[in-house]
């Protein structure tokens, strides 16, 4: 095991008085005070998330574009310069390796999101598909910090912080868009992305600028009702936002087709003369699509007060506990909602919207309802 | 609430005794049985509570209830033996008392005690969790 690391924030977490615990090999923020105020704050005014253990890798180069059509899932050479994509790094047999957001950056250069747990493994992969191209990877995770500002009240925290001339191009920017821009004096890049299911920015920065950003988004945030937020309510923001987390929805057992997220898987991707392009995981992903998955993930709404938690199995009914036919992998109670929600792999023929089962809550059965995703939606203005 | 500095001597009150799972309970009979500072402050907001019925038989270190929060879940054990005779139905509706108040409206069991287990001073307790 490598020796855990600190992100440039860290000190401002402790001074914060932030309960720490270790993610991915690092050693996080999980809440300031409490998580259900964090998670609220999120919703209806702003949070301030410490992200800078997501590893960020650069791909460059006149091939940079078409070294990602192989190296992942997706059809990333399509990506409009400044824009963003959900994607997918898979292995030979179909499996996910990580789930990714690629940003766009520049016509030659595209920045590569990953987990933080798996960021070592998913440049390593990087570097061995690219060979063959044009193109270079770089890890830049170690001299990058990332700060989300996450909310309804987000853009005008962060505009309110901005250049002149960049507070337009941040108050313009569509969803699953990135722009460079000048926030609190600091030159950076801003996305509209996140992982909450709130409209939000997540910004990119140099280590050395970590903190006078933070603070900076902090003192501009406070008085609207802007909190510091940690991975606790980041977990509930997301599975409420019916997002996947990988080690939990996603893994090395998974398609992405029995995840749902078979959209992302891009067969469909043909290079300059109309030939089918080949990718890493094509083989299998191709086969995987025609047949239905032995499992599929689907949303629970808990009748009662206890939580289905991860791993926790799934049976037919309360009365008969043994027929497990399938697992939770996410479970807490919802505070947007009021009752407790998970994910789960479940038999294909339970997983009908409506469909009445139940959880083995350490030993004890309880009903549970297969609802559509994601359980919660934001209103659109 | 949880970000009360966690080293002031009001989160190990002097007048009650302490179990290594994390309860406090007043001395004599019947016993208030509660959760500590400290087991509130790890599990972080409380949203559910299982609590003993009335007239249950408890024996001590046997698990009666558990108490659950945003993140995680955790078993409850009785510091005592005995017969429980009143519980905390306020905590039941609103177990974020727990966080707000763990040594007063969080409080979860009263016992007539037969017999109390094995129990550490505040000061003992204290030095256990490590402050």
């Amino acid at each position: 095991m490598s020796t855990e690391r600190f992100t440039p924030l860290h000190e401002e977490h402790v001074a914060l008085g932030a309960s720490m615990t270790a993610f991915g090999g690092w050693q996080m923020p999980l809440r300031y005070g409490s998580d259900l105020a964090e998670h609220n704050a999120v919703r209806s005014a702003a949070g301030l998330f410490d992200l800078s253990h997501m590893g960020e890798i650069t791909v460059t180069g006149t091939g940079a574009g078409a070294a990602l059509d192989y190296a992942l899932v997706g059809w990333l050479s399509t990506l409009e310069v400044g824009r963003a994509r959900y994607s997918m790094i898979a292995q030979e047999d179909g499996a996910v390796i990580d789930d990714l957001v690629v940003y766009r950056t520049g016509e030659t250069e595209f920045l590569v999101v990953a987990n933080a747990g798996n960021a070592d493994v998913v440049f390593g992969e990087l570097v061995e598909r690219v060979r063959n191209f044009t193109a270079e990877v770089i890890f830049t995770s170690p001299e990058t910090a990332l700060i989300a500002v996450q909310g309804p009240l987000a853009e005008g925290i962060v505009t309110a912080l901005a250049s002149p001339e960049t507070a337009a191009a941040i108050a313009g920017l569509k969803y699953y868009a990135i722009t460079t821009a000048v926030v609190a004096g600091l030159d950076v890049l801003v996305a509209r992305t996140g992982y909450t299911g709130e409209d939000g920015f997540e910004l990119f920065v140099p280590g050395g600028q970590a903190v006078e950003l933070w603070r900076a988004l902090l003192a501009q945030g406070a008085p609207v009702g802007l909190v510091p937020a940690g991975l606790s309510c980041r977990d509930s923001l997301r599975l409420e936002a019916g997002m996947p987390l990988y080690g939990h929805e996603l893994d090395l057992t998974t398609t992405p087709y029995e995840a749902g997220l078979g959209r992302v898987v891009r067969l469909d991707k043909t290079g300059p003369d109309g030939e089918p392009l080949a990718f890493v995981g094509r083989a299998a992903l191709a086969s995987r699509k025609g047949s239905e998955p032995a499992r599929v993930l689907v949303g629970l709404k808990v009748d009662g007060r206890r939580p289905a938690r991860a791993g926790y199995p799934v049976a037919f009914d309360a009365t008969k506990l043994d027929l497990v036919i399938g697992h939770v992998t996410s479970g807490a109670p919802s505070p947007t909602l009021g009752y407790p929600i998970a994910l789960a792999y479940v038999t294909p023929e339970v997983s009908a919207v409506g469909t009445r089962l139940a959880v083995d809550v350490r030993g004890r059965g309880e009903a549970v309802e297969v609802v559509e995703l994601p359980f919660y939606r934001r209103a659109r203005s | 609430m949880s970000n009360t500095p966690s080293n002031t001597p009001s989160n190990f009150p002097a007048d009650l005794t302490y179990t290594v799972e994390h309860e406090w309970l007043t001395d004599g009979s019947p016993a208030t049985i509660g959760i500590t500072w400290t087991a509130q402050d790890a599990l972080g907001d409380i949203v559910y509570l299982e609590l003993p019925a009335v007239g249950t038989q408890l024996t001590a270190g046997s698990v009666i209830g558990e108490v659950e929060s945003t993140k995680s879940v955790s078993e409850l054990f009785s510091p005592v033996s005995g017969t429980v005779v009143e519980i905390n139905s306020a905590a039941v509706d609103s177990p974020e008392l727990l966080n707000s108040d763990p040594y007063g409206a969080g409080w979860l069991i009263k016992v007539d005690v037969t017999e109390v287990g094995p129990v550490l001073s505040a000061q003992e307790y204290e030095a256990k969790v490590g402050f």
